[in-house]
């Protein structure tokens, strides 16, 4: 019979022992596994992604439910051990009592909350699990709420900048005389200020703070020097503590930590211990890459193998989008140094020496070497003979990449979080394993924060040599390395609100973009600055300069809007009179339920237009990056089948939504019963309406992919349906990527995510809602009426000149 | 021998844009970059004749509104992985005013001529 193994606390330490024990031995125990938050392991250190809404919880899973059952652990989560009864060897929870033979020790630590009087009124939250994530969020959805950080460390840090991502106000306490002291030396620190001020984050060093007041709630935080920080939400990071208290009820060995040693045992023969709450050596860790060696030392002496625990040399980064920034070691004043400043590009670098050895580096704004430094730092190479040109880097010692990659010995660290060494990463490429997925999967390498992608990925490459391309994921295209989430990101927390501040402020590299950057970039622009940004047309591609389809033969199409389908004589016959007027070759009826002119000269367009526009029609939008149409079916008006009006509701959805602009197409369609004729479900928004109300769903697709719509709500009245709706939409335009569809947009983000903040969440459905309405003060307008004027013709649209005759002599 | 032709002041055309010049055998397209040089080619891209007038210029380059052929201004060739060349016209600027060469158009208008026939 196996042993009985009970492990408490399901962190990112007992996550990884599991599998390093799993996989030693599957059958050795039988695993009983307890965890106080409400839900299985997940890669804590993301939590800062999730609160900036890069990421949704659902991303950062790391073991779920089904993972557990094909293991046969046994979870016990949301039940907090509160007892271990080492005499009887049994624990105590909730839940009863719970044997063991081997018992392990994983409950990391909690926030510390400094200890002032007003540290526990309700708003005061510590940073540390997914519930303080969601509460930050919460006191983040009011609109103008404020937030008080203290701690400027990198979990302070790392708060601050998503709050503000997150349209809070946020003051950061720091109790020293810069930030993140304990990895950066002043002037990084500086410059790390500088960067957070310009983004609207209020920064204060030589912070002591005195009271945190309020009543009943907390609403401001009192400094030593008198000075009060109002605040909605107080986010404690001023640092953590071991989370020992069962250690030392139970008597075993504590000081700061859990005393383990070596082999990862406590002073009790049967219980070892890892992750946060230990100390080793007088050392308590608080980064996974330690940890995750723990993890696979203590799986071996629980199987009896031999293995020891030695101390690793541990980097940090700080996971801010838009801030590059790299730190290890020791950069004390005693040792030589050398510096390198580039404060135009913001750029700082320290080595530091001892012995011609590299000891401390400290990286900010160009991190691009730090692993080549690193691995030198851990080698202690000797670098006297690249003295003169090592702060330049590897490009500068002549190394290429991929080359310095190539010639990188197999002991080098390339996953940091996970230890995986680059032999290990080129056995797993030998054994089969030639995408960065199956990486993953086998190795673990990239597997955690995700920052050493990138090298992976060149390990492939140079392993692999031509059978690998590095995929190009970065760059929005050749002027810039920048994703397009990267680039909406900066421009809306630097505020920036003109093309040419995106590209400085980004280091584009052209003068003035492509016709691939600049569309996107004029749309970011629209999207998030609506009453502000002038529309530049120069920035458009031609059929949204011109207000119709370009055709292959340079003649254009024009398509009149037909509000939910339905028309009216009077408007069919202007289409008809237009269409003979201006000569149009051919008449196409679309299958987006309106007429198509084909084949229009564009010379006539104008004057085409103004006839169309005295006649009440406006433009379709057919060619725009907006709404395009919604589609209908007669519904309770006429069909003997129909349960609500689909054609007037359809009307009325199209009547708000018409001229905005969009990352892509938009198309919706109402049909009236589930019979849906009018294929409601493979449209970007479906209605179908049901006796009892509207079905409400989204991202669907029946272009060059077919995918059917995920359900969003069924509700029972038009209004439900057209918050919802404009929500959803208005979502989608903050957020999604330029040329990615709704159905694109949705997988990136997940369902999950859309869900909580359109449905779930009423304050912030009415705030998109409302924004939405803001743009459409500008864009609910035909942009036919202004082309059509004459003055447009003379000065923007006609020849420059006429020289049919002068050139003819 | 130049012929220069007063055709319209730089401002008739938008920074990062142009307009076009017609002439008997099609239109010329005349650009404005960013930094405010002029260039005029004929309006006809080298691989299908879409109308380059209506691309997005970018440094001194236009895309074609059509399939993206990227073409320089300087020299009217494809840029990239595709060949071909567009006819450019010299162009004068003086005291704001766009001057373009009619010799040229003239020696087009029989190039064009005998290209087509
Ligand atoms: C006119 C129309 C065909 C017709 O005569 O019926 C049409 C014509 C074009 N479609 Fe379409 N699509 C038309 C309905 C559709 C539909 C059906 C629908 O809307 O119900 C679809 C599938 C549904 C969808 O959008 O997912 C459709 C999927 C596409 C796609 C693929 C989109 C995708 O994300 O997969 C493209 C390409 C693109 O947009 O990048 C496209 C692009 C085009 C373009 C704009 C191609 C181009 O760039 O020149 C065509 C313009 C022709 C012109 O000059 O007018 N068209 N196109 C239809 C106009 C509807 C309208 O009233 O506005
Ligand atoms: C926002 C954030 C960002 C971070 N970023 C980074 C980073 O970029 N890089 C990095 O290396 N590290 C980072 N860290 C630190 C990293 O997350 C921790 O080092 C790591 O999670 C510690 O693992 P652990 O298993 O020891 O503890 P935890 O992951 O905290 O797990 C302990 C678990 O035990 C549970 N528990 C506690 N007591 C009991 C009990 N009595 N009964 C049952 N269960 C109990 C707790 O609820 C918790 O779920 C970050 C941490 C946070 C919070
Ligand atoms: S969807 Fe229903 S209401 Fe509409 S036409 Fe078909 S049967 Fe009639
Ligand atoms: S016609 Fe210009 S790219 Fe095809």
């Amino acid at each position: 019979m196996s042993q009985k193994l009970v492990v408490i606390g399901a962190g990112m330490a007992s996550g990884r022992m599991l599998e390093e024990l799993l996989a030693l031995d599957e059958g050795a125990y039988d695993i009983t596994l307890f965890g106080a938050e409400p839900r299985g392991n997940y890669n804590r250190i993301m939590l800062s992604p999730v609160l900036s809404g890069e990421k949704t919880y659902a991303e950062i899973v790391t073991h779920d439910a089904d993972w557990y059952a094909a293991n046969g652990v046994t979870c016990r989560f949301g039940e907090a051990v509160v007892r271990i009864d080492r005499k009887t060897k049994r624990v105590i929870s909730a839940g009863g009592v719970t044997e063991y033979d081997k018992l392990v020790i994983a409950t990391g630590s909690a926030s510390f909350f400094v200890p002032v009087q007003g540290n526990n009124l309700p708003g005061v939250i510590g940073f540390r699990d997914l519930d303080d994530v969601e509460a930050m969020l919460e006191a983040a959805d009011k609109p103008h709420s404020r937030a008080v950080i203290i701690g400027g460390g990198l979990l302070g840090l790392e708060a601050a900048a998503a709050l503000n991502e997150q349209g809070m106000q946020v003051t950061v306490l720091h109790l020293m005389g810069h930030l993140m002291e304990r990895q950066l030396d002043p002037a990084a620190g500086q410059l790390l200020q500088k960067e957070l001020e310009s983004r609207g984050i209020k920064v204060i060093c030589r912070a002591h703070t005195n009271a945190i007041l309020g009543h009943g709630r907390v609403e401001a935080v009192l400094l030593e020097d008198q000075s009060m920080h109002p605040a909605d939400l107080v986010v404690m990071a001023a640092g953590i503590r071991p989370e020992t208290r069962l250690g030392i009820d139970a008597g075993l060995h504590t000081e700061r930590g859990i005393v383990v040693d070596d082999q990862m045992q406590t002073s009790d023969p049967d219980i070892l211990a890892l992750g946060e709450c230990v100390e080793h050596d007088g050392t308590v860790y608080g980064l996974v890459a330690p940890l995750f060696d723990m993890a696979k030392v203590l799986a071996r002496t629980l199987i009896n193998q031999a293995a020891a625990f030695k101390a690793p040399e541990v980097s940090t980064k700080l996971k801010v989008t838009g801030v590059d920034l790299f730190s290890v070691g020791d950069f004390g004043d005693e040792h030589e140094e050398i510096v390198f400043r580039d404060p135009g590009l913001g750029v700082y670098k320290r080595i530091t020496l001892k012995n011609d050895r590299i000891v401390g580096l400290v990286m900010y704004g160009d991190t691009s070497d730090s692993t080549w430094f690193f691995d030198k730092l851990k080698s202690a190479e000797d670098i006297s003979d690249i003295r003169g040109s090592l702060i330049y880097g590897s490009a500068a010692v002549g190394a290429d990449p991929l080359e310095a990659v190539a010639a990188m010995p197999d002991s080098t660290e390339v996953c940091g979080c996970n230890g995986v060494c680059k032999g290990t990463i080129v056995a797993a490429i030998g054994g089969g394993a030639t995408d960065l997925a199956a990486l993953k999967t086998m190795t673990k390498a990239s597997a955690s924060c995700g920052n050493c992608t990138g090298l992976v990925e060149q390990v492939l490459a140079s392993t692999l040599g031509d059978d690998f391309v590095v995929p190009a994921r970065a760059g929005i295209c050749g002027c810039s390395d920048l994703t397009h989430e990267d680039i909406r990101q900066i421009i809306k927390s630097q505020k920036l609100k003109t093309i040419p501040a995106v590209m400085q402020e980004a280091g584009w590299k052209t003068p003035c973009g492509c016709h691939v950057c600049r569309p996107a970039l004029n749309y970011y622009m629209i999207a998030e600055w609506p009453l502000e940004y002038a529309d530049d047309l120069q920035s458009r591609l031609v059929n949204e300069r011109n207000h119709a389809n370009i055709q292959k033969d340079g003649t254009y199409s024009v398509v009149p809007r037909m509000w939910g389908g339905m028309t009216t004589p009077s408007e069919l016959r202007a289409i008809a009179d237009a269409a003979e007027k201006y000569n149009v070759p051919t008449i196409h009826v679309t299958g987006g339920q309106r007429i198509d002119l084909l084949g229009v000269q564009r010379d006539d367009l104008p004057a085409m237009w103004a006839d169309l526009n005295t006649a009440g029609l406006v433009s379709g939008h057919a060619y725009s990056k907006g709404l395009r149409t919604v589609k209908t079916c007669v519904g309770s008006k006429h069909c003997r089948f129909g349960t609500q009006d689909s054609s007037g509701l359809g009307i009325k959805l199209e009547k708000i939504l018409w001229g905005s602009w969009t990352p892509h197409k938009v198309k919706l369609a109402v049909s009236g019963c589930p019979r849906n004729c009018a294929e409601a479900t493979c449209k970007d928004v479906g209605v179908i309406c049901v006796d009892s109300g509207y079905e409400v769903s989204v991202a669907g697709a029946a272009g060059m992919e077919v995918k059917q719509t995920e359900a969003l709500a069924k509700v029972t009245t038009e209004k439900e349906v057209i918050d919802l709706t404009v929500a959803f939409i208005q979502l989608y335009r903050e957020n999604a990527a330029y040329l990615d569809r709704p159905y694109k947009w949705v997988a990136k983000v997940g369902m999950e995510w859309v869900r909580d903040r359109v449905l779930e969440d009423e304050a912030e459905r009415l705030a998109l809602c409302d924004r939405f309405e803001i743009s459409q003060t500008v864009y609910r307008k035909d942009p036919w009426v202004e082309q059509a004027k004459p003055e447009y013709c003379l000065n923007k649209w006609a020849a420059l000149a006429d020289l049919t005759l002068e050139a003819a002599e | 021998m130049n012929n220069w032709i007063d055709i319209a002041t730089l401002d008739d055309i938008p920074p990062r844009g142009a307009r076009v010049v017609k002439t008997r055998l099609g239109c010329v397209a005349i650009f404005r970059t960013a930094d405010d040089k002029v260039f005029a080619l004929d309006d006809a891209c080298p691989h299908k004749k879409g109308p380059l007038s209506e691309g997005i210029t970018h440094g001194n380059a236009v895309t074609c509104p059509l399939h993206n052929w990227v073409i320089d201004l300087e020299t009217g060739m494809a840029q990239g992985a595709d060949t071909g060349r567009v006819k450019t016209y010299e162009i004068r600027i003086e005291n704001d005013r766009i001057l373009l060469d009619g010799t040229r158009l003239v020696d087009r208008s029989l190039h064009c001529a005998d290209g087509a026939a």
